[in-house]
């Protein structure tokens, strides 16, 4: 079978995803880009002789790399081998999007265009002649319904057509007499630049627009002499145009758009009350905005855990049904140890969340496919931005994140820019997630009597997790951040009806990629954990005569000017990186209690803690590094280990200091 | 004083006279169309007063306080 490979290119909101969803079907492989922070869509099906392979680029309004986005969207096209590039464009704002397609065909692309939502254009008034679109742009046109799946084959047909018949449709575009005049200049003056399969047009205007990569290679050509010439066309087409050359190419652009606009396309004459506009009405008022905002966003929260919360709790019965077959099946002993405790302990606990992840990804993928995610972004963008520095989409992230924080990181792929996803993935771990609601209802009952201070301190503890959160993200977004300059595009898309194989498709992405962690990653770490608690061999597990107790031994003076520096302390603290309530659980196996001996292990606890110390240590187990389950989240969406250290290192710093100012200052001002 | 975007009322429509958007945001503005003489329709506020929805070439666009004041209207 003949294999061919497209690229899919277009605008976001102009249902591409819909088009590589309908194409490729559960056949996708989601990934990352080498290197990158965005997300690599690749998906294949088999069309007649052809094993066609379909890579889904980032969604862009132009090519100019601006962001990771628009530069591995725009490397794809030129340095990847592809046989087409099918742009996909929304008939409805087909002015913006042939923009991108001007700037597909100036890279000599062999490209494919499907006009998609041409329904909904014509029903706002827009007439468009696809044929004579396609001999405008001399490059075939096939409308398609991405939703309901029609123009498909069509389209596919097209391409393979076209992929057999390669054609560089560069020469047909002009920018006028100036500026094409001194791209024939430029073309002679480097006539030894190539650059991926980039046609000589294309050098030559990135040329003239100043373009560093581009500007970069001519620096090392034989011809780099000439460069100095090219400096002096520009400064002479700016005293022409009155203007930067690259805004010279941007309004050429969107005039000769407008030469094809007025050639193929009628426009409707004036702008009708759509339903879109109905509902932003409603959805976005002065006074309904803010708590329809908020009803949504408890209404996912609610159904969430309505439904995933049984469900958590019924596989966390299995577990321990399991746990006590195992038990039984092979008595006491290492290999039941290792099940038990290192794998069902560890792992099991962290795959208890994958009901709420499949649930949780499955709306939040509603919301966004209707279009009310970029609403709410909308809404709340004022607050987030005047609070973090971050954009109104951080908001989602960060709410979930006292759920399960590793929901709240995986959701930071809805950011659209890379210094926003790394600021909130590395605050989020600092928002109280459920998993420390049993230390902090263990502690607090053992230490405070009155049910009062209970919630006032539990109460006082999210404070400070929320506070903490919105301080590193607004110092990241300042300090490491601050030069990137991120701009805030946010466009607000026609609401729509979304499909349910889309947002199935995505949960299971979500889902799935959750449970390969859990089974990598995360079994490799409890494993790692449990063998350090069993070894040398013949110790009792996590004692202080195993690794791991010695380890807790050695570090324990560490924490004693936060009142807690006893060698059982530091053991839960590193069981507790498995997952935070295992904490709970470890002070009962180190005084060989039941696990679930609530009241003995309270009446050991105040053994040991004083209420200040237990303060210091409920404030120390919040704020240190996250779950190993939230950490291989970071690693895998941050795609870099280097920003997990990052975040392990930030919560380590901040939990110590801070612990040590609440016991010190606590002694300082006399409790105990 | 330099009639802007900011000025507008929601609901009114101005013609864009040139923008000093600074940045990598002022020139993706532009390629996204927000060009010298397009029409450019303040749609409506966020319930906060900012950002604002304001709409060109056929579609809807958020866009902060800043952006606001930085595109000038004939």
């Amino acid at each position: 079978m003949e294999k061919l490979k497209f690229l899919l290119a277009g605008n976001p909101n102009v249902g591409k995803s819909t088009v590589f969803n309908q194409l490729t079907g559960m056949k996708q492989h989601v990934g990352n880009w080498p290197g990158k922070t965005v997300e690599l869509k690749s998906g294949s099906f088999t069309f007649e002789d052809y094993e066609v392979e379909v890579i889904d680029l980032p969604g862009n309004y132009s090519l100019t790399p601006y962001s990771v986005e628009e530069q591995v969207s725009r490397d794809a096209i030129i340095h990847e081998d592809n046989d087409a590039v099918i742009n996909v464009i929304d008939a409805e704002n087909i002015q913006r999007n042939l923009y991108l397609t001007l700037q597909i065909m100036e890279t000599g692309a062999n490209t494919v265009l499907a006009l998609n939502m041409l329904n909904y254009a014509e029903e706002a008034g827009f007439k468009i002649d696809v044929k004579k679109l396609e001999k405008t742009l001399g490059i075939p046109v096939i409308v398609v319904d991405a939703r309901e799946g029609t123009g498909l084959d069509e389209l596919i047909k097209t391409s393979i057509k076209a992929a057999k018949n390669p054609t560089d449709n560069s020469g047909k575009l002009t920018y006028g007499f100036e500026l094409d005049d001194h791209m024939n200049q430029v073309k002679r003056l480097f006539p030894n630049l190539k650059i991926g399969t980039a046609p000589d047009s294309w050098v030559a205007v990135k040329l003239l627009e100043g373009d560093d990569e581009v500007l970069d290679l001519a620096e090392n050509s034989p011809d780099k002499e000439n460069l100095r010439k090219v400096t002096q066309m520009r400064k002479h087409l700016e005293g022409i145009f009155n203007d930067n050359v690259d805004n010279a190419f941007i309004d050429a652009r969107y005039g000769e758009i407008e030469t094809i606009m007025k050639e193929c396309v009628q426009r409707p004459s004036g702008h009708k009350e759509s339903i879109t506009d109905k509902i932003d009405r409603i959805v976005t008022n002065k006074y309904l905005g803010l708590p329809i905002f908020f009803i949504v966003i408890f209404l996912i929260f609610q159904i969430t855990y309505t439904i995933g919360g049984p469900l958590q709790d019924l596989i966390d019965e299995g577990w321990g049904i399991l746990s006590a077959w195992l038990l039984e099946m092979l008595g006491e002993g290492l290999v039941s140890s290792l099940l038990v405790d290192g794998v069902i302990g560890g792992v099991g606990s962290v795959l208890t969340f994958v009901p709420i992840i499949f649930i949780l990804f499955f709306l939040l993928s509603l919301v966004e496919d209707i279009g009310y995610l970029a609403r709410a972004a909308f809404v709340i963008d004022r607050v987030m931005y005047k609070l973090m520095g971050l954009s109104g989409k951080a908001f989602i992230p960060m709410i979930l994140g006292f759920g399960c924080g590793v929901t709240g990181i995986m959701a930071t792929r809805t950011l659209s820019n890379e210094s926003d996803r790394i600021s909130t993935m590395l605050a989020v771990p600092f928002i109280s997630c459920s998993a420390r609601v049993p230390i902090y209802a263990l502690f607090t009952a053992a230490f405070f009597t009155d049910p009062l201070t209970q919630t006032e301190v539990t109460f006082g503890l999210y404070i400070l997790g929320m506070i903490i959160a919105v301080i590193v993200a607004k110092v990241l977004k300042s300090s490491v951040f601050a030069d990137e300059s991120t701009p805030f595009i946010m466009e607000l898309p026609p609401y729509r009806i979304p499909t349910l194989k889309s947002a199935v498709l995505h949960m299971w992405e979500r889902g799935f990629l959750f449970i390969k962690k859990a089974g990598t990653i995360i079994l490799g770490t409890c494993v790692l954990v449990w063998i350090l608690a069993n070894l040398p061999p013949g110790v009792e597990y996590g004692s202080i005569n195993s690794i791991i107790g010695m380890f807790g031994n050695l570090i324990a003076p560490i924490f004693a000017p936060l009142g807690f520096g006893f060698w059982q302390a530091a053991v839960a603290l590193v069981f507790g990186l498995m997952a935070k309530e295992i904490v709970v659980s470890t002070f009962g196996t180190l005084f060989s209690l039941e696990a679930d001996d609530e009241e003995g292990i309270s009446g050991v606890l105040s053994d040991m803690f004083t209420p200040l110390s237990a303060i210091s240590f409920m404030v120390f187990t919040l704020l240190y590094p996250a779950c190993f389950a939230a950490l291989a989240a970071i690693k895998e969406e941050s795609n870099s280990w280097k920003w997990m250290f990052v975040s392990v290192g930030v919560c380590l710093a901040i939990a110590y200091v801070l612990a040590l100012l609440v016991y010190q200052g606590g002694l300082f001002l006399g409790f105990t | 004083m330099v009639k802007t975007l900011d000025d507008l009322t929601p609901g009114e429509t101005g013609i864009v006279k040139t923008h000093r958007v600074k940045g990598t945001l002022g020139k993706h503005l532009r390629e996204m169309g927000l060009i010298n003489g397009i029409p450019i329709k303040l749609e409506r506020k966020a319930p906060l007063g900012y950002p604002i929805e304001i709409r060109i070439q056929g579609f809807s666009l958020a866009l902060r306080k800043e952006e606001a004041q930085a595109i000038e209207l004939e």
